[in-house]
């Protein structure tokens, strides 16, 4: 029967020799499985004389302990031996991706829309809406154009085939809406109505047969062109950044007076002709039904196609129609 | 409206200051100043020179080679893109080592292997007139050599190009513009009584003027001249008319104008020996009535169009906008009737509009000409025309109509302030208002107080266009700037958050928002297979504009079209837009659409792609009932429903339609009314805790009729399964020979929980019994395996 310390030698040896997991288990089952030395020689240790036996069983004991270390010891290297080796198998090269979901991109338009409408709804603005195609009457008449008015030529206005001849239009500009909030909800009023507006115009680099404005209104008590400087101000630093500034210079609108166009100061000392405004006409308080003396108000009102040319870099008003998905993913 | 610094002293001769800083003033004044140009200068190296040949480059076709003698005799070449000089022309010569306004250097150069020793001249090159095609041919008789600016009696001068205000009849006139430069300034502003030495027969016996249209013709002023000059007009009214744009043409024709400019009247002259009787009456045109007008085209007019008639009745002038060919002076012409009228605004408008004639007269009558203005146009004119030795009869005819009355507005200070937001009295008020001449009767009380408006402001009429004077002539800019301030919380309706929602979802989906034009062509409704076009533009420019869409299909067709055509197929679009179905009420309908098609995807990636979006949405009963829809595939298609009604359409594009519109790939489409969708019962369901306990899986797979849909079978396991359903889902379809024709298998998988227990197998073997039954008896199904 062999000595207990060489046991533990050769389980030593054994264990070490083992490279794999598989080999360990039998090891483990040679060295201290129910057929192993050990077990034989615990089961020996009956014939022995009390003395004998305890000694003898004190060094099984001590050479069973050592070669289940040895045994746990060496399956946790290999252990974690084998777990490398699948790691190293599983490698990847984290930029070989073949399946990139793209990015959906919103519209620059909808994207100059939405930062606009969030201007001023941080300044306390409700955002209002209207119809494309418009009757006459909100588009002109209830904006202080009378019929026939000479000031109905400065737009070209496009018709539909719809009612009475002449009474249907695509609208010419987003005002129409001033005149239908008025009618709809009593002051105080502080709305903008951005949308689409349309002109009998040629496309080209810087015309469109359609295109889009916002417009904003309020009205209050004792509202003054102050007021509607102040506010032109407040939001070209807000939409514009610092070092933007704005001025108002006299100018005409039928659905104003005074009337103004208002111009914004780049940082660079340049100038960008961006829309105009002015204080609501009495005869578009009198034609929503609103008391002039009682009630005053501003109105305003831009393009938003060219400002959008103008923050991305764009040069050409027809990009923004062709759909182009190389155009449309830039932005 | 063009304006020299020089011409505008003439009324305020203490106009100081940079042109840059006047240009800032005016524009300030609402006269926006779109060119601020420096003429008459620079000119030093420019000569009068003399074209002795002209012949072809031998290299170039766009430039010919041109000898002239700039007054040492000698033929100096020099090459030249115009070609419109003869010989024996003087032109404009820029000698080598001239510097031109515009900064350009000319020097000695070989142009195509030929010398050019200097550059001849265009009008607009020199700050004469807007020119820019030919070389600006000179008067004969200048002399060889002499610099251009001493030849014509040029000096330097500074030219502003305004922008007029259709509210700004005074600002059509440089009398105009420098009253409200003076008054802005502070400077003496006057105009001087023009002089005429009227004599002899007095003009009442030579001409006669009845106004048959009072309402047309409120005033219309009569001179007779004789002795008119047949030449041109002295060279310094030729400079100026050059220099404001205006070609001149023969002294009568310049004197007509350059007091237009000057006066902002608008007048016409007949030749006297042309109108019978010098009898000149007004009227109404009759329709179909027809006249030649100035320009020789032949006019058919209307009732609304005002004419000038003769003796016999026949049409000598369209009022207002054109004089009459019939009566137009010659070089003969020595005697002339010289007509200054008030025309009614609007009627010039409509005039001028519908026969597409704005003419510089029109243009000023339908702003609203100054009725005062008349006898001082004549008489200036006379002056002028006295000057060039013409003499002119004894007093004018003065025919009037119904003039527009003076009108005296009530101004409270108070208001003033209210709407300006200043914080002037009245005295401050009436000082800015009197320099442009609304006179006040003010008492210095600060009480109310009423402005007589002037005869050159007829656009003024009521309190707010008085409190527009104060304000722009106090400047925009010198009023405090405030921001009100409202108790209303600013936000988007809940429609507007619902499309940012969709736009965020449909984009982090990887779909880009098109914006295809909303006009379509004639026939694009039916390529697309959607029937009938819809509601039609009346006056498109061009046919592809001409109709409004019912759908967002043809637009995102196109756009598919577009890019595949550029090599990208497969692109996924949305777009949100209104459409017009027909129909309606005061205004046609106007539907809110989204719409999104997928190139290169089947139609269930549209239903899946709609069952994320109504999950997004919260739409409470959302669903798919399969059937043909228009322009769709016919077995590929089917209406989007909520709550039982059809919002949309869903599917694959027809492949004729793909063939109409060149698309080589599967489209699968999806389209909703979006306010239907939106206004569709909504909101979650309530909320459950996840159970703590663990649920039961099972898989079971059906052989289902090609009828029945997987959505019908599901909602069928969904109300068998009933409380301990927590899920089911299809995870795998297929077909095969075994299964047969018509019927394909469709593989669910249900998840089974309960909130308080753990379910035991004989539960789940339960619930799994009922639904198995449920699916075979009510879809004539059969269980698999």
């Amino acid at each position: 029967m062999a000595e207990p310390e060489q046991l533990v030698v050769e389980a030593q040896r054994q264990a070490t020799a083992a490279t794999t997991l598989e080999e360990l288990s039998t090891v483990r089952t040679a060295m201290s499985g129910k057929r192993s030395p050990l077990v034989a020689a615990r089961k020996a240790l009956g014939d022995l004389d009390p003395e004998a036996r305890r000694e003898a069983g004190q060094a099984l004991n001590a050479a069973k302990t050592a070669i289940d270390e040895i045994l746990a010891s060496r399956e946790t290297e290999l252990a974690a031996a084998a777990r490398a080796e699948k790691l190293a198998a599983e490698r990847l090269d984290l930029t070989e991706v073949t399946d990139q979901p793209a990015n959906g991109h919103l519209h620059v338009i909808t994207q100059t829309w939405q930062e606009l409408e969030d201007v001023f709804v941080g300044m306390g603005y409700r955002v209002a809406e209207g119809p494309e195609i418009e009757s006459e009457w909100y588009n002109f008449g209830a904006l202080n154009f009378p019929l026939g008015h000479p000031a109905r030529d400065m737009y070209d206005t496009l018709y539909v085939d719809y009612g009475e001849p002449g009474s249907t239009l695509l609208r010419t500009h987003t005002s129409p809406v001033q005149a239908r909030v008025m009618e709809n909800q009593e002051p105080p009023i502080y709305v903008v109505a951005p949308g689409r507006c349309f002109r009998q115009d040629t496309a080209d680099a810087t015309h469109m047969p359609v295109f889009h404005q916002i417009e904003g209104l309020v009205v209050d008590r004792g509202t003054t062109l102050g007021d509607l400087a102040g506010t032109i101000e407040a939001f070209t630093a807000a939409y514009f950044g610092p070092g933007f500034t704005s001025r108002l210079r006299p100018s005409y609108f039928p659905f104003t007076e005074p009337s103004a166009e208002f111009d914004i100061r780049r940082p660079d000392g340049t100038w960008l002709e961006l829309g105009g405004c002015g204080m609501v006409h009495p005869n578009v308080f009198k034609a929503c039904g609103i008391d002039s003396e009682q009630w005053q108000g501003f109105a305003f009102g831009f393009g938003m196609d060219r400002l959008a040319l103008i923050r991305f870099g764009i040069d050409d008003l027809r990009e923004l129609w062709t759909n182009d998905i190389r155009f449309l993913e830039q932005f | 409206m063009k304006v020299l610094l020089s011409w505008l002293r003439e009324f305020a001769p203490d106009i100081d200051g940079s042109p840059e800083d006047l240009a800032e003033i005016l524009s300030d004044l609402g006269l926006a100043v779109e060119e601020l140009s420096h003429v008459g200068q620079g000119l030093e190296g420019i000569v009068v020179a003399e074209v002795l040949a002209t012949r072809p480059h031998p290299d170039a076709d766009r430039i010919h080679l041109v000898d002239v003698d700039a007054g040492d005799g000698e033929a100096l070449q020099v090459c030249c893109g115009a070609f419109n000089m003869a010989v024996g022309d003087r032109v404009p010569l820029a000698v080598v080592g001239t510097t031109m306004p515009n900064g350009m250097e000319i020097a000695r150069r070989k142009m195509r292997g030929e010398w050019s020793n200097g550059m001849l001249c265009s009008g607009a090159e020199i700050g004469m007139g807007d020119d820019h095609e030919g070389i600006l041919i000179l008067e004969q008789g200048l002399s060889l050599g002499v610099p251009l600016a001493e030849a014509l009696g040029i000096h330097p001068d500074v030219l502003f190009d305004l922008e007029v205000n259709p509210n700004r009849p005074d600002a059509m006139s440089v009398m105009g513009v420098a009253r409200d430069l003076a008054a802005r300034l502070g400077v003496p502003f006057s105009v001087a009584a023009p002089k005429v030495d009227d004599t002899g027969q007095t003009a009442a016996e030579r001409a006669s003027v009845s106004i048959a249209a009072p309402d047309l013709c409120g005033r219309f002023g009569v001179r007779v001249l004789d002795n008119v000059p047949s030449g041109a007009s002295p060279r310094w009214m030729a400079n100026r008319l050059l220099a404001v744009g205006q070609r001149p043409i023969n002294a009568v024709v310049d004197l007509s104008n350059y007091v237009m400019f000057e006066l902002g009247q608008p007048n016409h002259t007949y030749d006297l020996d042309l109108v019978p009787g010098g009898e000149l009456g007004v009227r109404m045109a009759r329709s179909g009535e027809q006249m030649t007008t100035l320009d020789g085209v032949e006019r058919t007019l209307t009732e609304a169009d005002g004419v000038i008639v003769n003796r016999d009745d026949e049409a000598v002038g369209l009022a207002g906008v054109m004089g009459g060919a019939s009566t137009e002076i010659s070089a003969d012409t020595r005697s002339v009737l010289l007509e200054a009228a008030w025309w009614d605004p609007m009627t010039i408008a409509r005039t001028a509009r519908r026969l597409g004639l704005r003419s510089e007269a029109s243009s000023r009558f339908e702003r609203g000409a100054d009725p005062d203005i008349i006898p001082m146009a004549l008489d200036r004119f006379a002056e002028l025309a006295a000057a060039l030795g013409s003499t002119a009869a004894l007093g004018m005819v003065d025919a009037a109509g119904n003039r527009p009355e003076s009108i005296t507005v009530r101004v409270r200070p108070e208001r003033v302030n209210s709407i300006l937001g200043t914080e002037l009295n009245a005295e401050e008020m009436t000082a800015l208002l009197k320099p442009i001449g609304f006179n006040s009767d003010s008492e210095g009380d600060g009480q109310d107080f009423d402005v007589t408006i002037p005869s050159w402001r007829l656009d003024s009429a009521t309190e707010i266009d008085v409190i527009e004077e104060v304000g722009r002539l106090h400047g925009f800019s010198q009023i405090t700037r405030t921001v009100p301030v409202t108790e209303q919380a600013g936000a988007l309706t809940s429609r507007q958050q619902d499309r940012r929602r969709i736009q965020a979802l449909l984009t982090g989906m990887g779909i880009s928002e098109a914006m295809p034009l909303p006009f379509l062509a004639p026939g694009d409704l039916a390529r697309a297979g959607l029937g009938d076009d819809g509601i039609t533009v009346t006056n498109p420019l061009v046919a592809e504009e001409s109709i409004m869409r019912t759908s967002l299909r043809p637009g995102l067709l196109k756009a598919v079209t577009y890019n595949a055509a550029r090599r990208t197929t497969g692109v996924s679009l949305f777009e949100i837009g209104r459409v017009n179905p027909g129909g309606g009420g005061d205004l046609p309908d106007e539907i809110e659409h989204l719409a999104v098609i997928l190139a290169g995807q089947k139609a269930t990636a549209a239903t899946a792609l709609w069952r994320r979006l109504a999950r997004n949405l919260a739409v409470t009963n959302p669903g798919v009932v399969n059937g043909p829809v228009d322009g769709l595939h016919p077995g590929r298609s089917g209406r989007v429903m909520v709550d039982g009604q059809p919002v949309g359409a869903l599917g694959e594009i027809d492949p004729q339609v793909l063939d109409a519109y060149e698309i080589g790939e599967r489209v699968a489409w999806l389209e909703v009314n979006l306010g239907a969708l939106l206004d569709a019962d909504r909101g979650l369901a309530p909320y459950r805790a996840p159970s703590r306990y663990p649920s039961s899986d099972i898989d079971l797979a059906f052989t289902v009729p090609d009828e029945e849909s997987s959505d019908e079978v599901s909602a069928t396991i969904a109300q068998a399964g009933g409380e301990l359903l927590a899920s089911v889902a299809l995870f795998d379809v297929f077909r095969s020979d075994q299964l047969g024709e018509g019927r394909r298998s469709l593989a669910f998988t249900l998840r089974f929980e309960a909130s308080d227990r753990t379910l035991n197998d004989a539960e789940v073997a339960a619930a799994r019994q009922s639904c198995i039954e449920a699916v075979t008896t009510t879809h004539n199904a059969t269980l698999r395996g």
